[in-house]
């Protein structure tokens, strides 16, 4: 391959090295995600003022709108690994995709009932088919379509590669699922905080947010390295390195 | 926090149905994501140790050395 890539990108990509790699980041990530998550909780559900049209029923969004992100960027991850899988056949990038799959489905699940439950006082309504809630929903069945494809094969690695390529197809409907509100007069409402430009909600409001945003990172890293490193055992179970992390742990 | 303070808080002010399941179902949903590849670890390892158990049980055998006697499923 390539000289420009640094030497440990290649070994950070070999299953073992990975697998020590990420058994030592997985607890700080961890530890980070729970730190942050409960500061958020805390400033979203204490701190925070109500809201002045929707009272206290506004405070989903500390853990809807967080998730909501994580449904996209996780997919966006899925299919970047699904492309580096495809093309380079690397062994990890393949796992990266498809652990990543049941935790974007994870955050998706939760985004579609907690925003269900955040439009039946709101809307009156617990669904709709607007092109927000339509397009998460054809979000949540492209995860399990992809899920559900890697489980359909005998052979791992090819099941693998048939779910990255529909993993691919998928990603067109990310960017729907984020500007449908432009595109779309829709029921929900816009984006309330920009990336560029003044957002529309208060600092008191703002910080708990970001801080959830990025305890629910934390928390996909801590989750998706503890789900390589499982699937890593598993494909690699003929190997001598894994062999000797199941003597290691015999005793229990 | 006195507990009038703490009886506010919980009723979320009249959205507490909405509000507290909302996040319940948040926990729970991470909750279950986290211990999935925790169990599948374990079987993981524990099917490899089954099998590692058998080939060296067929090895001591064709070796000619006594196998020490396990119970054959």
């Amino acid at each position: 391959m390539s000289n420009w890539i640094p030497l440990w990108v290649h070994k950070l990509g070999s299953p073992p090295t990975f697998y020590r790699f990420a058994g030592i980041v997985m607890p700080w990530m961890m530890a980070l995600a729970l730190l942050s998550g409960a500061l958020g909780l805390y400033g979203g559900l204490v701190l925070a003022p109500a809201d002045y049209q929707q009272g206290d029923a506004y405070r989903i969004i500390f853990i809807h709108v967080p998730c909501a992100w994580m449904s996209m960027f996780i997919y966006a991850v899925m299919g970047v690994s699904s492309v580096i899988a495809l093309v380079w056949r690397i062994k990890l990038a393949e796992v990266v995709a498809m652990e990543s799959a049941p935790i974007g489905a994870a955050f998706t699940f939760i985004t579609l009932v907690t925003g269900s439950l955040w439009g039946k006082p709101m809307w009156g309504t617990w669904w709709t088919w607007d092109a927000r809630l339509t397009s998460e929903l054809v979000l949540l069945f492209l995860y399990l379509g992809v899920i559900g494809l890697y489980h359909a094969f005998e052979d791992r690695r090819q099941g693998a590669r048939a779910a990255a390529f529909l993993a691919i197809i998928g990603i067109i409907n990310v960017p729907i699922v984020h500007f449908s509100v432009d595109w779309w007069n829709t029921l929900h409402q816009g984006s309330t905080v920009k990336l560029f430009g003044p957002s529309k909600i208060a600092w008191a409001m703002l910080w708990p947010l970001l801080t959830m945003t990025l305890a629910t990172k934390f928390y996909y890293i801590a989750s998706l390295f503890r789900r390589v490193r499982t699937d890593l055992l598993a494909l690699e179970g003929g190997k001598d390195w894994v062999r000797e992390i199941a003597r290691g742990e015999d005793d229990r | 926090m006195n507990m009038h303070a703490l009886q506010v808080f919980l009723a979320m002010g009249g959205y507490a149905a909405y509000v507290w399941p909302a996040y319940a179902l948040f926990f729970i949903v991470l909750i279950a994501d986290t211990l999935d590849p925790v169990l599948r670890r374990r079987r993981v390892l524990r099917e490899l140790r089954t099998r590692l158990a058998r080939q060296s049980a067929r090895q001591g055998r064709s070796s000619g050395v006594t196998p020490t006697p396990t119970t054959s499923p």
